[in-house]
């Protein structure tokens, strides 16, 4: 009898166990949403709830328009385009510091780790001092990222040593390098036309989105996030470190390389076309940790979830807060340093 | 299962650690290392293991070489339990456990019904099912090391090597890990082992093997090999060898350090 009923307040425990787990889900997956339809009225044009709804709904079903068309195309050329930048970006940034937080087996460590964001940063400098255009900064910025994250990965290569912690080193020679470069190119930059302009995309915004940009940008952010929510549960045996991942069976020199290639590719687009944003990619995967624990099978979801909302929240701010738009990327440094202070502080065991 | 070590030499980069070494280990064995530090230990478990790439002679699993075999294929026969230490993360007792299934896994799956029931066997092997929900980094280091073994023993391993695995536990608990281990060897598993301690080979293996300087010292039945002479030649120090008769038990044997 006993043991019967004690299975049975076990077999309860658990179900309601599973159902919390199933409503965090829910509220997980409802979060981007909701401040997807929070966001959408804000801004310099104000469009109410209702103007909104007819507008789309007009795009499927044929209502006679009855709106300026100014709105439309604030809403489907400004507005729409630069909140989808905004949780693209944010998805993307969560989930290549999540997955190199595991790689890294360190939970201080951000997507820029291995120098793309210095690398990107660098492209887009050297564009703009060539005074490439829109499409030119893009396609510098990307590339250069790729190749200062190519360049750490063949560096660390030739040297064998613990691979982990050679990489490190090596990404923080790259970064280095290349913010060298761009101080570089600053300094011998018009200062009345590109010095500003390379400055402020250095700052990191949204502003400027087209809807071609975010066209740009989802292709290598989904080629590059497809393979990291694949293989999401292998993440928890390579935080284990080099000998015990590779003496439970895994290949970690292939994963490694893989997790690299993804994060690189998600990070270099990302900050393509949106300039550097810093402290997403290091804060959100702590934040999600914090609420559904740190088993990348939960864990890689909610990053992506919780960052898109994120971005496009501070994003909110950076257009509504004055009545100049204030760079995305010192928002998110402002609130990221404190918020990461106050997750610090609040961690119930260890790293949260 | 036959483990077998045919004049074996490896080391790091051009270094040699250890060299010609020969041994056998089959199924029901537990076959204890000893060595003063440095005497190549570990870096002859690393070899075992495929962690770094024999310089000479050859390893054989039932007569096939396994210097090429993939690493799902070497973690499905061989189960190494490192000393207990922390992940960076907080993961559940449960998922550390479940981690010993990556080599039964293809490389886009999660563990599932299957590896969750085998991952519950080897909690209950353990007599730890009562920490299945706990935080891995919150438990006692005894615990970790209990978790650390039931996770070999979910990648339903032929081989168990553990790398001094109870030299930071305390008295209790590492007399608790050796029992364990000699049981999971009388369920037919060949077990390697190395220890600090030639109590621990006088008590619990069956085969022990002396290292000196990245060589074979001597190699054989505890009983024969651990004597005075071997341990004075091996460390430097004077001990005896007291035999105790034990109500209950076969003749004990236990090492003792003499007094100056």
């Amino acid at each position: 009898m006993a043991v019967a009923r004690k299975q049975g307040s076990l077999t309860n425990s658990l179900a309601t166990a599973e159902g919390n787990y199933r409503w965090r889900e829910i509220a997980l997956t409802a979060l981007p949403l909701l401040v997807f339809l929070f966001s959408f009225p804000l801004g310099r044009y104000p469009i109410s709830p209702g103007q909104l709804l007819t507008i789309l709904a007009a795009k499927v079903f044929p209502i006679a328009p009855t709106w300026p068309a100014t709105l439309e195309t604030v809403v489907f050329q400004v507005r729409l385009p630069r909140m989808l930048a905004a949780m693209l970006v944010g998805a993307a940034l969560a989930t290549a510091g999540a997955a190199y937080q595991g790689m890294f087996k360190n939970p201080l460590v951000s997507p820029d780790i291995l120098g793309a964001s210095a690398g990107a940063g660098f492209g887009a400098a050297l564009a703009i001092y060539f005074s490439l255009g829109v499409v030119g900064i893009q396609v510098s910025s990307f590339l250069f990222g790729l190749l200062a994250v190519g360049l750490t990965w063949a560096l660390s290569s030739r040297i064998r040593h613990d691979p982990v912690l050679i990489l490190v080193l090596a990404g923080i020679l790259m970064g280095t390098l290349f913010s060298s470069g761009t101080s570089l190119i600053k300094y011998v930059a018009d200062p009345y036309d590109k010095l500003p302009a390379i400055t402020f995309w250095l700052m990191g915004s949204l502003a400027a989105i087209a809807p071609r940009d975010v066209w740009t940008a989802l292709v290598p952010i989904l080629v590059g996030t497809l393979p990291l929510y694949l293989l999401r549960w292998r993440l928890n045996v390579l935080s284990l470190g080099e000998e015990e991942a590779r003496s439970l069976g895994l290949d970690t020199g292939r994963l490694r390389l893989i997790v690299i290639l993804c994060s690189t590719l998600i990070t270099a687009a990302s900050v393509a076309i949106s300039g550097m944003i810093g402290w997403v990619g290091l804060i959100i995967p702590h934040l999600a940790r914090m609420l559904v624990g740190p088993n990348y099978r939960e864990l890689l979801p909610a990053a992506i979830l919780i960052g898109s909302a994120y971005l496009l929240l501070v994003d909110d701010l950076a257009r509504v807060l004055t009545s100049v738009e204030i760079p995305l990327g010192i928002l998110t440094s402002i609130i990221g340093a404190p918020f990461f202070l106050y997750l610090l502080l609040n961690a119930r065991r260890g790293w949260v | 299962m036959r483990l077998e070590l045919k004049e074996v030499a490896s080391g790091y980069g051009h270094r040699t650690l250890i060299r010609r070494i020969s041994l056998v280990v089959t199924d029901g064995e537990v076959l204890c290392l000893l060595g003063p530090n440095g005497s190549g230990k570990t870096t002859l478990f690393k070899t075992i293991l495929g962690l770094i790439r024999l310089q000479g002679g050859q390893i054989l699993l039932d007569g096939e070489d396994i210097s090429r075999w993939p690493r799902a294929r070497l973690a499905r026969v061989m189960g190494y339990i490192p000393q207990a230490h922390n992940p960076p993360f907080p993961y559940r007792v449960l998922d550390v456990v479940l981690m010993g299934r990556t080599a039964h896994l293809g490389p886009t799956a999660a563990p599932g019904r299957e590896d969750m029931a085998v991952a519950r066997r080897a909690i209950n092997t353990l007599n730890i099912s009562h920490l299945e929900d706990r935080i891995y980094t919150e438990i006692s280091g005894g615990e970790r090391q209990l978790v650390l073994i039931a996770r070999a023993l979910a990648q339903e391993p032929r081989l168990l090597i553990m790398d001094e695995a109870t030299s930071a536990l305390d008295f209790g608990n590492q007399l608790l890990v050796l029992s364990h281990i000699k049981r999971l060897a009388q369920m037919g598993l060949a077990i390697i082992m190395a220890s600090h301690f030639p109590d621990h080979a006088l008590l619990y293996a069956s085969k022990v093997m002396l290292l000196k300087k990245g060589q074979v010292y001597s190699l054989g039945r505890p009983e024969e090999m651990v004597t005075e002479e071997n341990l004075k030649s091996l460390y430097g120090v004077d001990v005896k060898i007291i035999r105790a008769e034990l109500p209950g038990c076969n003749e004990t044997r236990v090492c003792v350090p003499v007094c100056r």
